[in-house]
């Protein structure tokens, strides 16, 4: 029971100590406090928590193991001998290193034009996703606006019905989006769920900033671009990441509304080879005659490996950006949920 | 300080009507994309067949209602698809516990760079694709696979195996690449609760000598337990939403019988000839169905805990 009493000491020692040095008063005091976390209380462990801890350390290790393990093994085997990739030696370390793959790859024809459709949805469908999500989070908290709660409802009620792929397919035909670039962004452009994340984002603001830049006569836009928007710049790098990984990662548009082959996406192109060598493997397994067996094992190993390593291609961006944005949207989201 | 009147409208007001304005562009895209392909329900009630537009059809009232359970090939198609969704969605609820107890173990590893990095690690799988997926369970099991070649090296089997071929199990198996893909991601909302919770709580009840177990059983998950509430009438409210890519990447000839779910199922008679009314009639039924369970646990909610969650 000593512990909250050391507590107390050690807070009145720092209070003493910034008295000292002439800090600022009450409200300063407490503001440098914030940085200050009182150690936990120190408990003896028992047996049976010490074995917990030991079994929690190893199920994470596993688990851990489980999502990373698949990845590492494709790219290993992507820059690896494909021989010994198709027999299944590759699992550790990579043997016999060699990038032809990766120039197969690059020569496969269509693929650098899947490359190009991806790369442009993703960046054009994402700007145009966040700029939507902020700018509509801001007027649905302005107090002016028209009938606010009739169109927030409006637009957040479109969370929770779906008219079916059918009749959203022949929507898109109707408009001309079929075979359109533009119909991998406009649908998706509005998102109920960014707009509230922004919303509440922006509610959280205090609104002195608006009103003073108001009575500065600044109009709604002026208010938007330069008070809001720098302001909300962390749940817009989340909605951002979001928004780019939905596009980079879509499949079910291109396969319902594309046949031109100029818009695959890579995950469609992807797609498309895992059905082939699919078919090729099963048959291998089947195949009697030696020959043949030896010649389609030889495209087999080869088709495998442009499999992985056009695996490698479509995972290698989320890869890279994924770590540094994962700082963004814990917080975004935990900020979110708290106020939400 | 009083607005100026102009003709009976405030500054304000006109500066409403403005903003309105501004957001237009975007409530009309909602309009379009959104609200207006409700207008294709209508399709279900002619015999749609493109490229003959509808005027040229003939109306047939609720013949594709009927017909989804009169026909007995349909019927019995109907009734296996249904199975299917409601084991694999079964199953996720049975299962709805484990992002929660991921979360909180993951809380109580104390080393706070292995916790990172395995918070990290374990919500990567979120943000591939399905089709990646597939790629990934296909480079495990396929008869080339990390494990086949696994079980040859060391003798347990004599010929290379594919388990993805393998219909056993399959509702399971599904449900084993969905936690995959998504516990990780579920556990960061439960993370989130359990920082929520009260220190002075946990504290209080360490003094008082109560082991890390005891503090879980009494403070933490009493503590999340709203949290996870929500997440499963959520779950519950889209039981027959399952989604389409999942089941449409991992499925082949030998397991489509058990890897049909309604989504897929929509798709597949939308392929079929003359098939737009039928899958359309399906698509509304599946709707109404849907709403309906989002305003029963709506409901159940409000009973339950007093707050709705839409």
């Amino acid at each position: 029971m000593g512990e909250p009493n050391k507590l107390e000491s050690l807070n009145s020692i720092q209070t003493d100590k910034l008295k000292a040095i002439g800090a600022g008063g009450e409200a300063d005091l407490k503001s440098r406090f914030v940085k200050y976390v009182p150690k936990r209380t120190k408990m003896r462990m028992s047996a049976t928590d010490k074995l917990i801890s030991v079994i929690v350390y190893v199920t994470y290790a596993l688990l851990a193991f489980v999502c990373v393990y698949p990845f590492y093994y494709i790219f290993i085997n992507t820059i690896s001998n494909n021989e010994m990739s198709a027999k299944g030696k590759v699992f550790l370390v990579p043997i016999g290193f060699h990038l032809t793959n990766y120039a197969k790859v690059a020569k496969i024809e269509g693929l650098v034009r899947a490359a190009e459709v991806s790369v442009a949805r993703t960046v054009v469908g994402t700007i145009l996703t966040v700029v939507v999500a902020a700018f509509l989070g801001f007027m649905f908290t302005r107090e002016s606006l028209w009938h606010r709660k009739l169109w927030f409802r409006f637009v957040a009620a479109t969370m929770y019905f779906n008219a079916g792929i059918i009749p959203w397919y022949l929507t898109m035909r109707n408009l001309g989006l079929t075979n359109n670039f533009w119909g991998y962004i406009f649908p998706v452009a509005v998102q109920p769920f960014y707009i509230i994340l922004c919303k509440t984002y922006v509610e959280s603001v205090p609104s002195e900033l608006q009103d003073a830049a108001e009575i500065d006569g600044a109009g709604t836009m002026t208010v938007f671009f330069r008070i809001i928007l720098p302001v909300i710049k962390p749940i817009i790098a989340t909605i951002a990441v979001f928004a780019a990984v939905a596009q980079w990662n879509s499949f079910q548009d291109t396969l319902l509304l594309v046949t031109d082959k100029n818009l695959y996406t890579l995950q469609f192109t992807l797609y498309n080879y895992l059905q082939s060598a699919d078919s090729l493997a099963s048959l291998v397994n089947s195949s009697t005659s030696v020959d043949s067996m030896a010649q389609l094992l030889a495209t087999a190993s080869t088709n495998t490996s442009i499999r992985m390593t056009v695996t490698m291609v479509v995972v290698t961006p989320i890869m890279l950006v994924y770590p540094f944005f994962q700082r963004f949207f814990t917080k975004g989201i935990m900020v979110g949920a708290v106020k939400g | 300080m009083q607005g100026m009147k102009r003709r009976g409208l405030t500054k304000k007001q006109i500066r409403g009507y403005r903003e309105f304005l501004y957001i237009l562009p975007f409530l009309l895209l909602v309009l379009i994309f959104s609200y207006y392909p409700l207008y294709g329900w209508v399709y279900a009630f002619f015999d749609y067949r493109p490229p003959a537009p509808l005027s040229a059809s003939k109306f047939v009232g609720f013949k594709w209602f009927v017909y989804m359970v009169e026909n007995p090939t349909r019927l019995k198609k109907l009734l296996e698809v249904l199975r299917n969704t409601f084991a694999i969605s079964g199953i996720s609820l049975f299962f709805s516990w484990f992002p929660m107890v991921f979360a909180i173990f993951l809380n109580e590893i104390k080393c706070v760079p292995y916790k990172k990095f395995v918070q990290t690690v374990t919500t990567l799988p979120n943000f591939i694709s399905w089709v990646l997926v597939f790629s990934v369970a296909f480079t495990i099991f396929n008869g080339d696979g990390v494990i086949s070649n696994l079980a040859v090296n060391m003798g347990w089997i004599d010929r290379p195996v594919n388990y993805l071929l393998n219909s056993d199990h399959m509702w399971f198996k599904m449900w084993l690449w969905l936690t995959w893909k998504n516990a990780g991601w579920a556990a960061i909302m439960y993370l989130a609760a359990i920082t929520g919770i009260d220190e002075e709580l946990i504290e209080a009840a360490k003094v008082d000598g109560a082991s890390r177990m005891k503090i879980i059983w009494h403070i933490t998950i009493p503590g999340i337990l709203p949290t996870y509430f929500v997440l499963v009438m959520l779950n519950l409210a889209s039981f027959l939403n399952n989604g389409m890519e999942q089941y449409f990447v991992f499925r082949n000839q030998f397991n489509s019988d058990y890897i049909n779910v309604l989504d897929l199922y929509v798709y597949d008679l939308s392929r079929e000839i003359g098939g737009y009314p039928l899958s359309t009639a399906f698509s509304i039924l599946k709707s109404i169905v849907s709403i309906t369970l989002l305003f029963a646990t709506n409901w159940i909610s409000k009973k339950i805990r007093g707050t709705s969650i839409i």
